[in-house]
């Protein structure tokens, strides 16, 4: 294990398989591991459904507590939960396969336009942290790649770490106070207009969202790039009497790029967790603030199906980071 | 220097010059870095400030000693919370419950883990039967699930132990299947094997010492991520209830006054904050050591 190269699962993120057979050829291996990728999905459907409606006694006295015995038969009924398990389990992904997942119990509206005009606004959010953060490590990392064992690199190493120590909601509480309560009063500490007109209350739930990216993807851009500046091709680049700037961006970085790419994505999975307690932090309308609401009132067609999300676009960033790793990797892509 | 005692005395002498150095030494060379010494400090002054400090606390964690959101005061010197209550207090005695979650699931995760992975690396036969299930549980976003099940079945202590510890088997088994694998194809195992060891002794007295180094930060990683989770599940509300304290909690119960009130979220951040840098501190400087000494020539 050395210090520079640091990997996904040392600091807790998963990673996904990557066992390639060595004969056949990239065409063969993403089909294999799209079929992977829908056996995990109809394990976590049948988890979802596991907790949440056979594991609990009486999932319609859970959801009432104590309520009269005609209101909790009605739940039961409208829940399917005096049918037997099996059919239970059919009716419920036959609905999500067709897109309907269900009414939610608490507004009666159905799920899926619920989820729908939530999930914009969580991708909204992801989506502005990804233009910021991915750039800055990026760049960060080249730098510090380039400027390697300065003092600014050894500044820039040991703050990552600190702050890839803290939890999300501690970098944004300890932000909150700094910027919008106590210390400056410039943010607001919660996001009320989420709309780009509105970008000041952006900043904090981004900036927090960043401290969780770079911190981890600058590193890995930064090993990479020092693996590839001492590579063989890179040292006849500059035999060669290739301008520095050339070696750098026609050589260096590109190469530099793939393990990143990969990170990126896998990077973009693990947020899917932490934007639950950050958009939680700041009341902002997305997914996350929705799943911890649903929870509050146990509002369990709500439940299944936003966890059904949450672990579909785990997976599915997974499966991208797996698939763009073998599409630019040569040696991968030919199977040699 | 000899590998592990057992290899120098019964196997072979050769199997000296190849194991890594006692797991002891390198812990040894890692404390003198001055990280490695704040970071202990820092772990320490956490530990004993939650464990000692309902020993010490001015009041109940229920008493009500002023008005709601008050400032600090020389009866309670870090002012009071939501409903009046002595915030320096509930601190003292909420630290308990969350240090003890995240290092009994760290404990409990890098046991299983380390087990099932000892097993997988070196037995090839049941080496797929024991990381594919394993990688399906890498597939699943952790917090979510734990707030499925902590929310379907209650926040219960010993439920949040075995979710946290259940998402901690995969890296932990997959990170000691590749030690395995390394140490297991060394001399002095192929010695151990000869002479006719026990499989179960060959693993835990000839592989376990010289991939304890690496479990250690194992270890580090998995109670900083442990302290993440249940300060997460307490900060949103899905981790001990109320009227207990629990500094995720304080932060939940206090975030709307921070403006006029800043201690109770202060002061709960800045301990999880110092615990989590603090480990941080311990496990990058014993990796750190590791690396150089792997990287040395000739031991």
């Amino acid at each position: 294990m050395s210090s520079d190269a640091i990997a996904p699962e040392t600091l807790g993120m998963p990673v996904a398989p990557t066992r390639m057979s060595r004969a056949r050829g990239p065409a063969s291996w993403i089909a294999r591991r799209l079929g992977y990728a829908v056996v995990i999905l109809f394990a976590i459907s049948l988890l979802v459904f596991i907790a949440t409606q056979a594991l609990p006694a009486d999932p319609a006295q859970a959801i009432l507590g104590r309520a009269e015995p005609a209101r909790i038969e009605a739940l039961r009924a409208e829940l399917g939960l005096n049918e037997p398990l099996t059919s239970q389990y059919l009716n419920w992904i036959g609905g999500v396969v067709t897109g309907d997942l269900g009414t939610s119990l608490t507004t009666r509206d159905s799920v899926s336009s619920l989820i729908g005009g939530r999930l914009v606004q969580t991708l909204f959010l992801l989506g502005i942290t990804s233009l910021v953060a991915v750039p800055l490590s990026y760049a960060l990392g080249a730098l510090a790649a380039f400027k390697r064992d300065s003092l600014g690199d050894r500044v820039g190493l040991g703050s990552s770490v600190i702050l890839a120590s803290l939890p999300e909601f501690v970098t944004g509480l300890l932000l909150v106070m700094f910027f919008a309560t106590t210390v400056l009063h410039v943010l607001p500490a919660v996001t009320l207009d989420t709309s780009l007109s509105g970008w000041k209350s952006l900043i904090l739930p981004v900036t927090v969202l960043t401290c969780v990216i770079v911190p981890y993807l600058y590193r890995l851009v930064r090993a990479s790039t020092i693996e590839v500046l001492e590579s063989d091709y890179v040292h006849v680049a500059r035999l060669k009497g290739l301008s520095n700037r050339r070696i750098i961006f026609g050589h260096a970085l590109p190469n530099a790029m793939v393990p990143a790419i990969q990170g990126t994505a896998l990077m973009l999975a693990y947020l899917l967790g932490g934007v639950i307690v950050v958009e939680f932090l700041f009341t902002y309308p997305g997914l996350g603030t929705l799943l911890l609401d649903a929870i509050r009132n146990r509002d369990l067609p709500v439940i299944q199906g936003l966890t059904l999300i949450f672990a579909g676009g785990f997976l599915l960033f997974n499966l991208l980071a797996d698939i763009i790793t073998v599409l630019i990797t040569p040696r991968l892509r030919t199977g040699i | 220097m000899s590998a592990t005692p057992t290899s120098m005395t019964s196997a072979a002498p050769t199997a000296a010059s190849e194991g890594r150095r006692p797991s002891a030494s390198v812990l040894r060379r890692a404390f003198r870095f001055p990280t490695v010494r704040v970071g202990l400090v820092l772990v320490l002054a956490v530990f004993l400030f939650a464990f000692l400090g309902p020993y010490f606390a001015p009041h109940t964690t229920t008493e009500f000693v002023g008005r709601p959101f008050q400032g600090p005061s020389s009866d309670a010197l870090l002012g009071t919370d939501q409903l009046g209550r002595d915030v320096l207090s509930r601190l003292m005695w909420g630290g308990r419950s969350i240090l003890w979650m995240a290092v009994a699931s760290a404990f409990l995760g890098v046991g299983v883990g380390a087990a099932l992975g000892l097993i997988a690396g070196y037995t090839p036969k049941i080496d797929n039967l024991i990381m594919r299930p394993l990688e399906v549980i890498q597939g699943f976003p952790a917090l979510v699930l734990i707030l499925l099940f902590t929310a379907l079945l209650g926040p219960k202590v010993w439920l949040i132990i075995l979710l946290v510890a259940l998402f901690n088997v995969p890296s932990v088994a997959r990170v000691t299947r590749g030690m395995t694998l390394d140490i297991a194809s060394r001399d002095f195992v192929a010695a151990a094997q000869v002479i006719g060891f026990p499989r179960r002794h060959i693993l835990y007295r000839e592989v376990l010492p010289n991939i304890s180094t690496p479990l250690f930060v194992e270890l580090g990683l998995r109670i900083t991520y442990g302290i993440a989770i249940t300060a997460a599940l307490s900060f949103t509300g899905n981790g001990l209830q109320p009227p207990s304290t629990d500094w995720g909690l304080l932060l939940n119960e206090n975030r709307t006054a921070m403006a006029i009130q800043p201690w109770p979220v202060i002061a709960p951040s800045v301990l999880i904050a110092t615990f989590a840098i603090g480990v941080t501190l311990l496990t990058e400087g014993v990796s750190r050591t590791m690396a150089r000494v792997d990287r040395e020539p000739g031991t």
